[in-house]
C-alpha cells in the first residue's frame, strides 16, 4: 500500500468539496475536516505501523516520475528523523481543528486551508526529492499566511505579510543552491536529478559546500527560528487564531530543524562540523535570548511564543553536537515540543474564548473557576520545564547529555535554559490561574466535551513518551546513529567512501570539540 | 542542376488564414453597419481556430527548413510560439467583445484589429529574415497603437500616443540595427548574417553596434528595462481588454523574434550579447520588483510586475541554445495564461469601462466577489512564484537555466527580486481577504469572461502540477532550424 501518499494526500480530498459546494453549512465544513484529519490520523499509525524501526536507511519510499525530462520525481520516504513528525502532525492537527471550532468567520475556506496545511505539511516531512520538498515547503505559506491574516487578531495582517515575506526570503536561498545541486548532479552524474541520494554521491568542493551549506542553513534557521532570525515569529504566534499557533508552534517549526537534519547533514557533512561549534553558540544564545525575554511579556502568547525560540534552541543545540545522544534528543525534543507547546496554545486558545484577553494581568484566579483548563495548562507547563515523567524530560535530557559530551561550557549554559524556563513557565501559571479573581475571570464555563476530547491525547501522549520513552527513541535511533556515523566518516576514514570531498578536507580544519563516537544507542533512552 | 524556386506557402498558412479572416471581418463590419458584433466575434475566432489547426499540422512539416527564399522557418519553435499567441489572441477577443459591448463603445473594427494584430505576432515567430522580422514587429504594433486607443477615453488615446511615439522610436532603432548588420555582412538573412559572422576574429564594430541597436529594439518591445518606461502608462491607459491580449502576446512574440535572431544570427556573437542580455534581466527584474511596490493603481502595478517578467525570461535566455529557449518558451506560457487571467479578473472588477482600477477598490473583494477573488489570488500566487501553480515551474526552469550557463549570481538576485515581489502581490491579497468591504460595489458577473478566466486559472493550476505536459514539446520546439 502506498501508505505515505495516502497520509499526505487523504486531506486534500475534502479541499475541492469545501470550496466548490457552496451550500454547505458551517457544521458539515467542520465535520468534514475533522472526519478526513481523524482518518489521515489512522493513515499515519498505518504508517508507524508498517515502518521498521531497526532500519536506518529510507523506508516505504514510492517513487514517481514527475518530470522526467529534468531528473523531477515525487519521491517520498521517511526514516527515524520524520516518521514521528509525520504522527505529530496527524495527530496535532485535530487537536487544532478542535480548539478552532467555535470558528464562525468563514468557516469552509477556513477548513479548506486547514486541510491543505495539512497535505503539505506531512508532504515536506515526506519528500526525499529536494524539489518536491520545496514545492511543499514553499506552499505551505498561502495556507498558514491567510490563515494568519484572515483569522487572526488585530494585528494580524502585520504579522501575516512578516511571516511570508521572512521565510520567503529564506527558502529563496535554499532553491538557488538546489538548482545548483541539480546542475552538479547533470555534470557529475550524467544526469539532472533532484533525489537526494544521488545528491549525497555528489562531491563538491569544500568551499562549494560551505557555502551551499550556508544557504541551505539560513533558510531553514529562518523556519526554526535561529537568533536572530526569529523576529517574524513571536508577532505570527501571537496574531494567529488559536488553530494557527498550533500549527504553527507544533509543526512548522519542526520544518527547520528537520530540514537541517534531511539536508544540511546529508549533503554536507564536512561543512556541517566546521561549523558546529559556531551553530552550537548561536542555539545557546537562542536559549538564554528567548528564555530571558519571554520572562518579561504580559501576554502569555506572546511568553509562550518566546519560549518555543528558546526550546527550539535547544533542538539546534542537539543537532549540532553531533553525538546520537544529542541528535536522538533533538529529534524527540522536536515531537515533544509539538505536543507541549501545542498543548500549551490549546489552553490560552481555551482562555481567550472565554475571557477575551491575553493579557496575564487581567486574568487571575482563573483556578478556582476553571479548573480543568488550569489543570491543562498546568500539565503543558509542568512538561515544558521539563519535569521527569512528562516528555520533555527525555528529549531535553538528552540534548545536554550530548551538549556536555560536545563542549562542557555550551552543555552549562543551556542549563540555565532550563532554570529559567521554570521561572517564566510557573511565574505565567500564577499570574493567571492564582492569586485574586478579576473581573474577567468570573462566571466561565470550564472545559467542555470536545476540548477534554482534544487534550487528554495529547496528555496521554505526553505521559507515554515521558514515562516509556523507548516508543519513540527505539524508531529514532538507528538513524541518527547512521547520521552520526555518516559525518564522521568525513574525517575518520577518508578512503573507502564515496565522492571527493572527504580527500579533501582542508589543512586548516580542526575537528569538532570532543565529537562522541556513535556508541551504544541502545544505552541512550534512560 | 539548377531548380527553379519553389514558392511554398505551406508554412505560412495559418498567416493567411488570419489575414484573410481578418480582411473579411473588416469587409462585413463596414459594409453591413448593423452586423451583430457576436457573429464578428465567432467569425474571428473561427479564424484564430483554423490558424492554430494550421499551426498544427506544421509540427511535422518534412519540407525545407526555411521557405520564401529563405525569409520564413518551419520549425516547431515557430508552431509552439504561433499556438501561444493564438491561445492569447482568442481570449483578447472574448475579452474585447464584452469590455467594448459593456462599454457601448463597440466597433467592428476591433476584430480585425486583434486579427492583423495577431498575425504579425505569428508571423514574428517564423520570420528567418530581419526584414521580415520588422515588417512583422510593425504589423503587430500598429494595429496595437490603435486598440490601445480604442476607447474615447482620455487616458486610452494618450496611451495610443505615447505607444506610438514610443514605438516609432524604438522601431528605428532596430531599422538602424538591420542596417548596420546589411552593412557588416551583407545579407538580411538571419542565417547568412550568422555564416558570414563565423569564425570573424576582426571587424566587428559594426556588427556589434547592430547586435547592440537591434537588442535595443527588442528590449523595448519586451519592456525590459531601461528600455520601459512607455509600459505602465499604457498598460493603465489602454482599455483593459487590450492590455491583457497586448501583455502577453506582443512581449510572446517579441520574445520570440528575439530567441531567434540572437540564438541564430547573433549565435557567433554569444559570448558578447550574454553579458548584455545578463545586465537587462538584472535590470528588469530589480527594476520591476522594486518600482510595483510603490503603485497604487492595479493596471499599473501588473505593469511593472509584467517589466520583472520580462526580466526573468531574459535569465532564462542568458543559457544561450535549447536549454535557454526551452525555459523562455514555458516562463511565456505560464506568463501569458497568468497576466491574461489576472487582467481579465481586473477587467471584471471594473465592471464597466475604467472605473475602477485602484488598489483600493480591491479593498473586502473577497467578501463581495469570492470568485473573482480566488481566481486573482491565484493569479498573483503564479505571478510571484508561489507552489503549486505554472509560475513556479516557469521560474525554476529560467533559474536553472541561469544556473546551467554560470550565471548563478542572476538566478539569485531573481530569487531575492522575487521575494520583493511578493509583497505587493500580497497586498492585494490582503486588500481582498483581510479588509472588510467599504461598502456595496457591483462587480461584473457574466459568464462567458468569468468561465475564459476560469479556464486560464485551471491551466495555471495544471501546468504548475504537471509540467511535463508541455515541457515535452517545449524541447523539441527549443531546437531552432534553418
Amino acid at each position: 500500500m502506498p501508505w505515505l501518499t495516502a497520509v499526505i494526500f487523504l486531506p486534500l480530498i475534502g479541499v475541492p468539496v469545501l470550496l466548490l459546494w457552496r451550500g454547505m453549512t458551517d457544521a458539515q465544513a467542520r465535520w468534514l475536516a475533522l472526519v478526513l484529519m481523524v482518518a489521515d490520523l489512522i493513515v499515519a499509525f498505518g504508517v508507524l505501523g508498517a515502518f521498521d524501526a531497526a532500519l536506518s536507511g529510507y523506508q516505504l519510499v514510492e517513487q514517481v516520475d514527475w518530470v522526467a525530462s529534468v531528473g523531477l520525481s515525487y519521491l517520498v520516504g521517511i526514516d527515524g528523523f520524520s516518521v514521528w513528525l509525520v504522527v505529530l502532525t496527524a495527530f496535532m492537527f485535530p487537536v487544532g481543528l478542535i480548539a478552532s471550532w467555535g470558528t464562525t468567520h468563514r468557516v469552509r475556506a477556513f477548513m479548506a486551508l486547514s486541510l491543505l496545511l495539512e497535505t503539505v505539511v506531512i508532504g515536506s516531512f515526506c519528500a526525499l526529492d529536494l524539489l518536491l520538498f520545496f514545492v511543499f515547503f514553499e506552499a505551505l505559506l498561502v495556507p498558514m499566511f491567510l490563515i494568519i491574516g484572515v483569522w487572526g487578531s488585530a494585528r494580524r495582517v502585520y504579522a501575516s505579510l512578516k511571516f511570508f515575506l521572512y521565510t520567503m526570503l529564506g527558502s529563496a536561498f535554499i532553491l538557488v543552491s538546489t538548482l545548483y545541486l541539480w546542475f552538479q548532479t547533470s555534470e557529475q552524474l550524467g544526469r539532472g536529478s533532484f533525489d537526494i541520494r544521488q545528491m549525497e554521491q555528489l562531491s563538491l568542493d569544500v568551499s562549494v559546500q560551505r557555502w551551499l551549506f550556508v544557504a541551505f542553513f539560513v533558510g531553514f534557521a529562518v523556519k526554526v527560528p535561529i537568533f536572530p532570525l526569529h523576529t517574524w515569529l513571536p508577532d505570527a504566534h501571537t496574531e494567529a487564531p488559536t488553530k494557527g499557533s498550533i500549527v504553527l508552534a507544533a509543526l512548522l517549526l519542526k520544518a527547520g530543524p528537520y530540514g537541517i537534519l534531511r539536508f544540511n547533514l546529508d549533503l554536507f557533512p564536512e561543512a556541517s562540523k566546521y561549523f558546529a561549534d559556531a551553530i552550537g553558540v548561536l542555539a545557546v544564545i537562542g536559549i538564554v535570548y528567548g528564555a530571558v525575554v519571554a520572562m518579561m511579556q504580559s501576554d502569555v502568547k506572546r511568553l509562550v511564543a518566546y519560549s518555543s525560540v528558546s526550546h527550539m534552541g535547544f533542538v539546534i543545540l542537539g543537532i549540532f553536537t553531533l553525538t546520537t545522544e544529542g541528535m536522538s534528543g533533538a529529534v524527540v525534543q522536536m515531537v515533544n515540543h509539538g505536543l507541549s507547546t501545542g498543548l500549551l496554545f490549546f489552553a490560552i486558545g481555551m482562555l481567550y474564548e472565554r475571557t477575551h484577553t491575553r493579557e496575564m494581568g487581567e486574568m487571575g484566579g482563573l483556578a478556582r473557576v476553571t479548573p480543568w483548563i488550569a489543570a491543562t495548562f498546568l500539565v503543558a507547563t509542568l512538561s515544558s520545564i521539563g519535569l521527569p515523567g512528562l516528555n520533555n524530560f527525555v528529549g531535553e535530557f538528552l540534548v545536554i547529555l550530548g551538549a556536555f559530551g560536545a563542549d562542557r561550557w555550551l552543555g552549562a549554559l543551556a542549563v540555565t535554559g532550563v532554570v529559567l524556563g521554570a521561572v517564566y513557565m510557573l511565574w505565567a501559571y500564577q499570574r493567571t490561574f492564582q492569586g485574586p479573581s478579576t473581573e474577567r475571570s468570573r462566571n466561565l464555563t470550564d472545559m467542555l466535551p470536545r476540548e477534554w476530547a482534544a487534550v487528554v491525547p495529547v496528555v496521554a501522549a505526553m505521559l507515554v513518551i515521558g514515562v516509556y520513552p523507548k516508543v519513540v527513541l527505539e524508531r529514532v535511533n538507528p538513524t541518527t546513529d547512521g547520521a552520526v556515523r555518516w559525518v564522521d566518516s568525513v574525517e575518520i576514514d577518508q578512503a573507502g567512501l564515496p565522492g571527493g570531498l572527504r580527500a579533501e578536507v582542508q589543512p586548516e580544519y580542526r575537528p569538532p570539540a570532543g565529537a562522541v563516537a556513535a556508541s551504544g544507542a541502545e544505552e541512550v533512552a534512560p | 542542376m539548377i531548380r527553379t524556386p519553389a514558392v511554398d506557402v505551406g508554412p505560412i498558412v495559418p498567416e493567411l488564414i488570419l489575414v484573410g479572416v481578418a480582411v473579411v471581418v473588416l469587409l462585413v463590419g463596414v459594409i453591413a453597419r448593423r452586423v451583430e458584433p457576436l457573429a464578428l466575434l465567432y467569425g474571428s475566432l473561427a479564424g484564430v481556430a483554423g490558424a492554430a489547426a494550421a499551426s498544427i499540422t506544421l509540427w511535422d512539416w518534412d519540407g525545407a527548413p526555411t521557405v520564401l527564399a529563405g525569409t520564413v522557418a518551419a520549425d516547431r519553435f515557430g508552431v509552439v510560439v504561433r499556438l501561444i499567441v493564438l491561445g492569447s489572441a482568442a481570449i483578447g477577443l472574448i475579452y474585447g467583445h464584452h469590455y467594448f459591448e459593456r462599454s457601448g463603445e463597440g466597433r467592428p473594427e476591433l476584430y480585425a484589429l486583434v486579427l492583423f494584430a495577431t498575425s504579425g505576432m505569428t508571423l514574428i515567430a517564423v520570420a528567418a529574415d530581419l526584414i521580415l522580422v520588422f515588417l512583422a514587429l510593425e504589423i503587430l504594433s500598429l494595429a496595437l497603437y490603435v486598440l490601445a486607443g480604442f476607447s474615447a477615453r482620455l487616458g486610452s488615446v494618450e496611451a495610443a500616443m505615447k505607444y506610438f511615439l514610443l514605438g516609432a522610436f524604438s522601431s528605428a532603432f532596430f531599422l538602424f540595427g538591420v542596417a548596420m548588420a546589411y552593412g557588416a555582412t551583407g545579407s538580411t538573412r538571419l542565417v547568412a548574417i550568422s555564416e558570414s559572422l563565423a569564425g570573424r576574429t576582426s571587424g566587428l564594430a559594426l556588427a556589434l553596434t547592430a547586435m547592440g541597436l537591434l537588442a535595443i529594439g527588442f528590449a523595448f518591445k519586451v519592456s525590459a528595462v531601461p528600455f520601459h518606461m512607455w509600459t505602465p502608462d499604457v498598460y493603465q491607459g489602454a482599455p483593459t481588454a487590450i492590455t491583457a491580449f497586448m501583455s502577453a502576446g506582443t512581449k510572446v512574440a517579441a520574445f520570440a523574434a528575439l530567441m531567434r535572431v540572437f540564438n541564430v544570427t547573433l549565435q557567433p556573437l554569444t559570448w558578447d550579447w550574454r553579458p548584455l542580455v545578463w545586465v537587462l534581466a538584472a535590470l528588469s527584474v530589480i527594476a520591476g520588483s522594486v518600482l510595483a511596490i510603490a503603485q497604487t493603481d492595479i493596471k499599473r502595478m501588473l505593469a511593472y510586475s509584467s517589466i520583472a517578467h520580462a526580466g526573468f525570461v531574459l535569465t532564462g535566455l542568458t543559457a544561450a541554445g535549447e536549454t535557454g529557449i526551452s525555459s523562455a518558451l514555458y516562463y511565456l506560457i505560464a506568463y501569458s495564461l497568468t497576466i491574461l487571467g489576472a487582467f481579465g479578473v481586473v477587467m471584471l472588477v471594473s465592471a464597466r469601462g475604467e472605473r475602477r482600477t485602484s488598489l483600493a477598490s480591491y479593498t473586502g473583494l473577497g467578501r463581495r466577489s469570492p470568485v473573482l477573488a480566488g481566481l486573482l489570488t491565484l493569479f498573483l500566487l503564479s505571478l510571484a512564484g508561489i507552489p503549486p501553480t505554472a509560475g513556479f515551474i516557469a521560474k525554476v526552469g529560467v533559474f536553472s537555466a541561469a544556473t546551467e550557463a554560470g550565471a548563478w549570481a542572476l538566478a539569485l538576485i531573481g530569487v531575492i527580486a522575487s521575494v520583493a515581489a511578493a509583497f505587493f502581490y500580497l497586498r492585494v491579497i490582503v486588500l481582498m481577504f483581510m479588509r472588510e468591504p467599504e461598502g456595496e460595489e457591483e462587480t461584473d458577473e457574466t459568464l462567458v469572461p468569468k468561465l475564459v478566466v476560469g479556464v486560464a486559472a485551471a491551466s495555471v493550476l495544471v501546468l504548475g502540477v504537471f509540467p511535463g505536459l508541455v515541457l515535452g514539446f517545449l524541447d523539441q520546439a527549443a531546437v531552432l532550424r534553418w
